[in-house]
């Protein structure tokens, strides 16, 4: 399985997710992200691994960010991969996960 | 509800199968050429398109793993990743693994994919994907691209140059392989997206969020030069899972109004028309528009709502641009309704200038004759030329002539109210095909014999409404009156649904009045025909309208007259059908021209049935009679060296080879004996004249291009002579 629990706190799990996200791999990882988002808890996807992305993968975290509010659970996306900045940017939803966005790669290779 | 897909699924195995061949050699092809860019695109569209019907039959891991390959062409394609032998070679094992996956699918669609393929197809995708690391330049570059996204989305003062394009993506829109960031990424290349909206609201944040529906909605703002058809086809292929909505910028509408301006006036259109030519809309707007428009439920009072309203309510277009629209239809409109006029010419003229016509004609010939003899290589083509501007003027000048047939077909109406109130019947008449055309003096000359069929129909042909009701008719009679286009001439058609002819009556009649035998062998068709033969009338009662015999044998030869032809059909008790044939035009035929004792003739080609030659070894000749059996079917034939020189027939022809041109005109053959065949012939029909008016045989003649005549024969007249 591509999901990682790489922290499990009282208050907090962090996960890692090291697959793509697309309309492939939505179902099963709806079914394994969504048990983390719990009420008054804190969730944080580390996207840095999501090689790909595609509108289904961020209707997933469209959802789990809308149920997250619901729940008040602080549900952050990090390191987000380039693919994911890419959609994030085309669909113009930056300031919807409000999460800051790194630019992760060097410039400097450039 | 279950739907067969199986005569699809065939069609798709096949369209597969093509397509992954195409895909192999189009494979084979880069590993010479390896930067085609066109044969690595039908790569991918081989495996795009596989994918997208694969996920309209559910075979899903068809459309997983082509999904994969897919993906990797595309990189290749933008020249992300650069294609070499190795990735071919993978490449070309993905193309038999989709095969065989597509096979397993097609054989046992509920099956879960065997092991062996899982293994092969997870193998293939890792080879595929495993030394793709080429991503990471690929993320490089597409940073760049967001920074200036994300900067240009605060840009937003010049929204009012944008598209407003609205998706609203159907539940299945993933499944189906439709993916609304492709959308976004393909439109980037037309153009600026300057602001993007995408609506989560519709995104359930319930449990019934199921991951793999779509319920993304985006609204955007599109800045590009494409027209709207251009911005339209970046949606084409998933019209079916998504509902959209291309709104021109407010810009546009200032170009589409100057563009209404600018419109041709020459001719009114329809108000899509007008919105399409401008570019504010597309023809699938149009009938989107028009569907709704026929699928609203009709207000009996009120009609139907106008097209340009429908098409503001689906907010594909700005009401200014649709009123500056219907504006400019008015205004045509009106144009056109003054300047539809008509000049009144002497038929005179056009008929002088229709014979200046046919001497041009005949020039032409006597050029291309002259062109021939004297081996003039290089005038060829300018003559060449020059017969087709003749050929034009000819057609052009007939047409000038040809009026519609409606005018004269309308008047019936008034005959057949008439008549079947004089008669106490009640009799409908319909009218079709009043728009064909046919040539002037033809439909002058057509409307007495036309007249009295129709009398006929109304007198005899239907029954009364008692008599109606009796035999289980409805109380209306019904009178059809059709003409239609068939092959260079007109075809009128009287039907009725009156009792038919009355075969034994007819046969009764004709015997009593010596026409046949009593032991005669007619067919149906024949005996029908028989009304058209002198002093025959079935009716007993002779009434004020017809029926005393002197009129079916004036409207046959009338017809014939215009060499035209008249044919009759019936069924007892259900309706006769009367068929009346016409050349379109009196004045060029196209002829066979023949030759016998160095006399040239014309035979209409309409009539010639095909030509033999006349040998006594192969035919059973009777010469005392005049009669040759050919491949069994016995005909007169007619010498026509004899028949039209009797005085000059020289014993020297007998001896050449001679040719039998066997003629039809309705059921009756002959065939005419001539000693040389010319072939076709333009034929410019000249009247013969008064001295050669009550000339037997012949119709009229033409002038040759050497300046000879040949005289245009009169079939029908020839057939009879041959026949007695």
């Amino acid at each position: 399985m591509a999901i990682n629990v790489t922290e499990q706190r009282d208050s907090a799990t962090y996960i890692a997710i090291a697959d793509e996200m697309t309309i492939y791999t939505a179902l099963e990882q709806k079914n394994e992200l969504l048990p983390h988002l719990k009420p008054n808890h804190q969730l944080q996807l580390d996207l840095s691994g999501v090689s790909e992305i595609d509108s289904a993968g961020m209707q997933l975290l469209i959802h789990m960010k809308q149920k997250a509010q619901e729940l008040d659970n602080e549900f952050s996306l990090v390191q987000h991969s380039q693919a994911v900045v890419e959609v994030i940017g085309l669909f113009n939803l930056t300031s919807f996960f409000g999460d800051p966005v790194v630019i992760t790669v060097d410039r400097s290779t450039f | 509800m279950e739907i067969d897909l199986g005569p699809a699924l065939i069609i798709f195995m096949q369209e597969a199968k093509d397509l992954l061949e195409e895909m192999e050699s189009s494979l084979l092809a880069l590993e010479d050429n390896p930067d085609d860019s066109e044969t690595v695109n039908s790569v991918f569209r081989a495996m795009h398109t596989i994918k997208g019907s694969s996920g309209l039959f559910g075979f899903n891991p068809v459309v997983s793993f082509t999904h994969e390959a897919e993906t990797v062409l595309d990189h290749v394609r933008n020249g992300e990743r650069k294609i070499d032998d190795a990735l071919i070679s993978i490449l070309l094992d993905c193309k038999d693994h989709t095969a065989s996956l597509l096979e397993f699918c097609v054989e046992s669609p509920e099956a879960e994919v065997t092991d062996e393929l899982t293994a092969a197809g997870d193998q293939l995708v890792q080879q595929l994907t495993g030394n793709d690391n080429v991503s990471d330049t690929l993320a490089i570059i597409n940073v760049d691209d967001q920074e200036a996204t994300v900067e240009s989305l605060d840009d937003v003062k010049d929204m009012a140059d944008s598209w407003l394009i609205s998706l609203a993506f159907k539940a299945d829109a993933f499944r189906m392989g439709v993916d609304p960031l492709s959308f976004f990424r393909y439109l980037k290349t037309l153009g600026d997206i300057q602001r993007a909206l995408v609506i989560t609201t519709d995104i359930p944040s319930t449990d019934d969020f199921d991951p793999e529906n779509c319920y993304l909605n985006c609204k955007l703002a599109f800045k590009s030069d494409a027209d709207k058809q251009t911005i339209e086809d970046v949606f084409e292929f998933a019209a079916d899972d998504c509902d959209i909505n291309i709104l021109p910028p407010n810009s546009k509408v200032e170009t589409y109004l100057s563009l209404l301006d600018d419109l041709s006036e020459s001719h009114i259109q329809r108000l899509g028309d007008i919105l399409v030519e401008v570019g504010a809309l597309t023809k699938n707007d149009i009938s989107k528009a028009i569907q709704t428009q026929e699928n609203s439920d009709t207000d009996p009072t009120q009609g139907k709502k106008p097209l340009g309203e429908i098409l503001v309510e689906q907010q594909v277009v700005q009401p200014a641009v649709v009123d500056k629209a219907l504006e400019k239809q008015q205004e045509v409109k009106q144009k056109v309704a003054t300047e539809a006029s008509f000049i009144r010419v002497d038929s005179n003229k056009l008929g002088q200038l229709i014979d200046l016509v046919g001497e041009l004609v005949i020039s032409g010939a006597a050029m291309d004759l002259m062109v021939g003899k004297h081996g003039l290589a290089d005038v060829e083509e300018v003559a060449e030329t020059m017969n087709n501007l003749v050929s034009g003027i000819r057609d052009t000048a007939l047409d000038l002539r040809m009026v519609p047939i409606g005018e004269t077909f309308s008047r019936f109406r008034r005959v057949v109210r008439d008549v079947s109130k004089e008669l106490s019947k009640d009799i409908e008449l319909k009218i079709s095909g009043g728009e064909t055309e046919l040539d002037k003096t033809v439909v002058e000359k057509i409307n007495d014999p036309l007249t009295h069929l129709i009398r006929n129909s109304l007198d005899h042909g239907i029954e009364g409404p008692e008599e109606r009701l009796q035999v289980g008719k409805s109380e209306k009679g019904q009178i059809q009156l059709t003409a239609k286009h068939q092959s260079g001439h007109i075809i009128i058609q009287i039907i009725d649904d009156g009792a038919g002819l009355n075969k034994e009556r007819i046969v009764a009649k004709a015997v009593s009045n010596g026409i046949i035998q009593e032991d005669h062998n007619l067919s149906d068709q024949e005996i029908y025909n028989l009304i058209f033969a002198a002093g025959l009338s079935t009716k007993e009662q002779a009434s004020d309208l017809s029926g005393r015999g002197v009129g079916m044998d004036v409207v046959r030869r009338n017809i014939e007259a215009l060499r035209g032809s008249v044919n009759i059909d019936s069924r007892e008790g259900k309706g006769t059908t009367i068929t009346i044939q016409l050349p379109l035009t009196l004045a060029i035929i196209d002829g066979f021209m023949v030759e016998a004792s160095n006399e040239r003739y014309i035979i209409p080609l309409s009539m010639v049935e095909e030509c033999v030659e006349m040998n006594g070894d192969n035919w059973r000749v009777d010469e005392v009679q005049n009669y040759v059996n050919l491949r069994g079917v016995a005909m007169p034939y007619l010498r026509l060296s004899e028949y039209f020189n009797a005085a000059k027939v020289e014993s020297a022809n007998k001896q050449g080879r001679q040719s039998l041109v066997v003629v039809r005109l309705g059921k009756k053959k002959a065939g005419f004996v001539v000693d040389e065949l010319h072939g076709e012939h333009q034929t410019v029909i000249k009247p013969l004249g008064k001295v050669f008016e009550n000339l037997e045989g012949l119709t009229g003649a033409t002038v040759l291009g050497d300046g000879n005549v040949a005289l245009i024969l009169d079939v029908q007249g020839l057939i009879k002579a041959a026949t007695a």
